[in-house]
């Protein structure tokens, strides 16, 4: 880890400093041409608190990528180094002390908050700390390994974290302690949850009410039933262009309420910019070739996929779950999502693109490294052999067209099979945490998984490790309730090696990923890909693998 | 007569009750005991409703479209050749010499989308493949099974309970009728479809459980029992007051006067007078009940995937209006053709049972 970090850093420095001498002029004069409008989004609904530490949804995580800022962040760029994680708010990604167990954070001097308050080390303290009074939804997974966490876990409104964060406003600088190394610290620190927030931020969720921005943008009003006002941030000067470059447009307005077919059609009569729901499949065609220009299709590091509880009959028979691995037709279900084009079959547990990933494919009728076609006969003989023929199963789905066609795709499946198959639709707002519940004697449903930070250990790690299954719990993402003592060895090991040898520690994601597919808690269906639809007006369509359209980055005159 | 509201069609029906008791009124006014002549009053208001075109038109639509949705496993098996609750994502179909796959990748443009094959008109996918590559045409006559026994099953379990209710009420009046009345009010108090709605996403997860008897979430008897008790205040209601109404009637105080035993003046004085007003309500009722169904089936907590009612096609469809429109327009419109054809029917039934229509039709001559 020492020796990556120290060329990152430098890497980063040098490649800053060429892009800057070479892009400034270009950035300058673009800016000159494009600068002002109104940037229109439009989304079904909102997405809740907008309090950057509290909400957990990429429809408002775009934005507030916009508004806020850590110490670190991902590059807010088009393609893979957009998985980078570049400084921020912090001078320089800090080199690992102590073995990886601390971080002395050198803040960036002259930064202001939209207040017009410099930011200082005593606001950052500030802010980790609430990440715990607030209770993060990332707190106990994001930021639990930070010295300290626990009690601030178990009693966070007297969180302080003494040992684990300290500030030197003198100095400009936070120190931050982990209780053991942690190959992710840094991804975790670029998380919209970390964003730094003046230290007199009310220690409660801010509801409604926008927080102090240090993007170059900043939420002026937000009514969840209407839309949203962002407009510049006066006090923002850009301090760097890979961490938060400054925006075209002079303001955004984001309006709720136009549903999906709706959203689109805004979109194509030059209504509105772009529309933050997935594009309906019955529009699909029309929109690729009427408006070709338009539409911008980006692979997600993400994976649609049908977890089986191993702890209840009939999928505590590692045979009934790799005959449903078999039989599942991944062409046709690409299909329903929309194509080749915006799909590709998986058959394993890592997405293609994401660290660790090798092509890895058991369950078809050529097993090697790609799914070629489903195996029927192979898996009818799993189901013989497991004794389970018969069964009785509730399948659980959820409500959205996507999601819902899948489930009703699997019923239909494992009625093939020979099992006697209830579907039940629940609504999408609460399908997620339903499955998760033990209490719920959920046996198999349809659910996905993106990214919230491009390691393995966000996939393997969080979907399939002991320490992801809590009973009784909503908040038990390993939905299968897989826990293998071997694989979780192996986990561990994989990222006690990432610290210091990322490379060595892909390899060993890698056989994890094939020992969790083997397993097969979970058929692993296919990998999607994210349509993206903007009016004709919208100019520099930027992606970010991880934050998805930047919207500081495009104009609109 | 409308459906727009479910209040209507009790106020429409009631006022027949007025008529009810007239002796020209099947089943009304006879002395307790009498026999029907061979032309009584049914056998004139039959004669009525056979003369009345639109009604006979509706009713033999109706009729046809009963044998059109008896005949859905004969058309799956022998026309369409396919299990119309299989999914068949990667199955293709000959359609004019040609092999074509049931759900297309399209290719123009960026080449993004899929899309089901669309009506063939040919016996095999005539009105073309749902999302799930399934024939339509044998949904369609499946999913129309469904629809009809869910609207007939709780159209009668509306119509015994209410005429259970309303005669009891009306009839035992006091502290009998306080407590039923209220227990009516309550039902009344919840906006129909709320009611519906919450009543099925309650007991669509674990199934209805009644003493002993358990409804599994995917029985059709769960959307009956449902929809027929929420119905139950709008039918009840008019049948307590024409209860009430009869017992100050002439022929029930004399038989009372004559020492006829209550559960016969019961039987033969008000059961036959309120049975013309549950007639009356059978197709209206049975009517709104359809659309109930078919609302709760597109809202996913009606009838349950694989089985298939017009309500869940329409869902179906939902998802494929740009590209494939037939998917919901289809059995969109055999629930407006079904739901005409019984108001309809209705309309002809209330003027066949009732005198003062009878003298509207003699004026109208």
């Amino acid at each position: 880890m020492r020796l990556r970090t120290l060329l990152t850093t430098s890497a980063l420095a040098l490649g800053f400093a060429a892009s800057a001498v070479q892009a400034a002029p270009d950035r300058a004069e673009l800016m000159k041409q494009h600068r002002g409008g109104t940037l229109k989004l439009n989304a079904h609904g909102s997405a809740g608190t907008i309090d950057p530490q509290i909400n957990y949804e990429a429809e408002f995580w775009q934005l507030l990528y916009t508004t806020n800022d850590g110490l670190v962040t991902f590059k807010k760029v088009e393609g893979k180094d957009s998985n980078d994680v570049v400084p921020d708010l912090a001078e320089a990604i800090p080199s690992p002390q102590d073995g990886g167990k601390t971080y002395v954070f050198k803040l960036r001097p002259g930064v202001k908050f939209s207040t017009g308050k410099d930011v200082m080390p005593s606001d950052v303290v500030a802010s980790l700390q609430r990440v715990f009074k607030v209770s993060s939804p990332t707190a106990g997974s994001f930021f639990n390994g930070i010295v300290g966490a626990d009690d601030c876990l178990k009693t966070p409104a007297t969180c302080t974290l003494k040992d684990g964060v300290i500030g030197d406003d003198k100095a400009g600088t936070v120190t931050v302690h982990l209780t053991e190394p942690d190959a992710d610290f840094f991804y975790k620190m670029s998380a919209v949850h970390a964003s730094i927030l003046p230290a007199d931020t009310p220690a409660k969720d801010l509801g409604t009410t926008p927080a102090a921005a240090t993007g170059p943008y900043m939420i002026e009003s937000y009514n969840p039933d209407r839309g949203m006002k962002i407009v510049r941030n006066p006090y923002f000067k850009q301090f760097s262009a890979d961490a938060q470059p400054d925006g075209y447009v002079d303001g955004i307005e984001y309006n709720f309420g136009l549903d999906d077919q709706a959203g689109v059609t805004a979109v194509a009569n030059g209504q509105a910019d772009w529309t933050f729901d997935d594009v309906p499949t019955d529009r699909l065609n029309e929109l690729g070739t009427k408006y070709p220009k338009q539409v911008h299709v980006h692979t997600l590091l993400a994976y649609y996929y049908v977890p089986m509880n191993v702890n209840l009959a009939p999928f505590n028979n590692v045979k009934a779950r790799q005959a449903v691995a078999y039989a599942v037709d991944r062409k046709a279900l690409v299909g329903l999502f929309g194509g080749p084009n915006l799909a590709s079959p998986l058959c394993q547990q890592l997405p293609a693109g994401m660290a660790g990933h090798e092509d890895y494919c058991p369950f078809t009728q050529k097993p090697g490294a790609k799914w070629t076609a489903p195996d029927m006969a192979k898996a009818k003989q799993l189901i013989e052999e497991s004794g389970t023929k018969g069964a009785k199963i509730t399948l659980i789905g959820d409500d959205k067209a996507i999601p819902k066609s899948i489930a009703t795709y699997m019923q239909s499946l494992l009625r093939e099979l020979g099992y006697d198959v209830d579907l039940r639709v629940v609504s999408h707002n609460i399908q997620f945490t339903y499955i998760q519940n033990t209490n719920n004697k959920v046996q198999i449903s349809v659910s996905d998984w993106y990214q919230d930070y491009p390691a393995p250990s966000d996939f393997l790690g969080v979907l399939f490790s002991c320490a992801s299954f809590h009973e009784g719990s909503d908040s038990s993402i390993n939905i299968s309730g897989f826990c293998d003592k071997k694989i979780d060895d192996d986990m561990k090991k994989a990222a006690a090696t990432a610290v210091t040898d990322r490379a060595a520690a892909d390899k060993m994601w890698a056989q994890v990923d094939r020992e969790v597919t083997d397993a097969a808690p979970a058929a692993a269906l296919f990998q999607p890909k994210r349509v993206d639809f903007v009016a004709s007006r919208v100019g520099n369509f930027t992606y970010s693998d991880q934050i998805h359209f930047l919207f500081s980055q495009a104009w609109v005159q | 007569m409308t459906l727009a509201s479910p209040g209507a069609a009790s106020q429409d029906a009631a006022s027949q009750v007025a008529g009810s008791e007239r002796p020209d009124t099947p089943g009304a006014g006879r002395e307790p005991g009498a026999r029907a002549t061979s032309r009584g009053p049914w056998v004139t208001a039959l004669r009525k409703l056979l003369q009345d075109r639109a009604a006979v038109a509706s009713l033999a639509a109706l009729v046809l479209i009963v044998l059109c949705t008896l005949a859905a496993p004969l058309y799956a098996t022998r026309v369409s050749e396919t299990d119309p609750f299989t999914s068949n994502l990667s199955g293709s179909v000959v359609v004019d010499g040609e092999t074509v796959d049931v759900i297309q990748a399209d290719t123009g443009g960026l080449g993004l989308g899929t899309t089901p094959i669309g009506p063939t008109w040919t016996g095999h996918y005539f009105m073309g493949a749902d999302g799930q590559g399934r024939d339509v045409m044998a949904r369609l006559l499946y999913g129309g099974q469904n629809s009809l026994v869910i609207a007939g099953g709780a159209t009668v379990i509306t119509l015994v309970a209410a005429a259970v209710v309303g005669i009891v009420a009306g009839f035992f009046g006091g502290i009998v009728d306080a407590v039923l009345s209220r227990l009516l009010d309550v039902l009344w108090a919840f906006p129909v479809y709320l009611l519906a709605i919450s009543l099925s996403i309650v007991t669509i997860g674990r199934g209805l459980v009644l003493g002993p008897v358990t409804i599994s979430s995917s029985s059709l008897l769960l959307p009956i029992v449902i929809i027929g008790i929420i119905y139950v205040p709008y039918v009840a209601r008019p049948i307590r007051g024409q209860v009430l109404q009869l017992k100050r009637s002439e022929f029930v105080l004399a038989a009372t006067g004559l020492g006829v035993p209550r559960h016969r003046i019961l039987v033969t004085d008000i059961l036959p007078n309120v049975a013309t007003t549950l007639i009356v309500f059978a197709p209206l009722m049975m009517a709104l009940n359809m659309i109930t169904e078919s609302a709760l089936s597109f809202l996913s907590i009606g009838v349950q995937s694989p089985a298939a009612s017009w309500g869940t096609i329409i869902e179906d469809g939902q998802g494929l209006l740009y590209t494939r429109p037939w998917v919901a327009i289809a059995p969109g419109i055999a629930i407006v053709l079904t739901v005409l054809a019984l108001n309809v029917l209705g309309d002809g039934v209330r003027d066949a049972l009732d005198p003062k229509a009878k003298l509207r039709v003699r004026k109208g001559r």
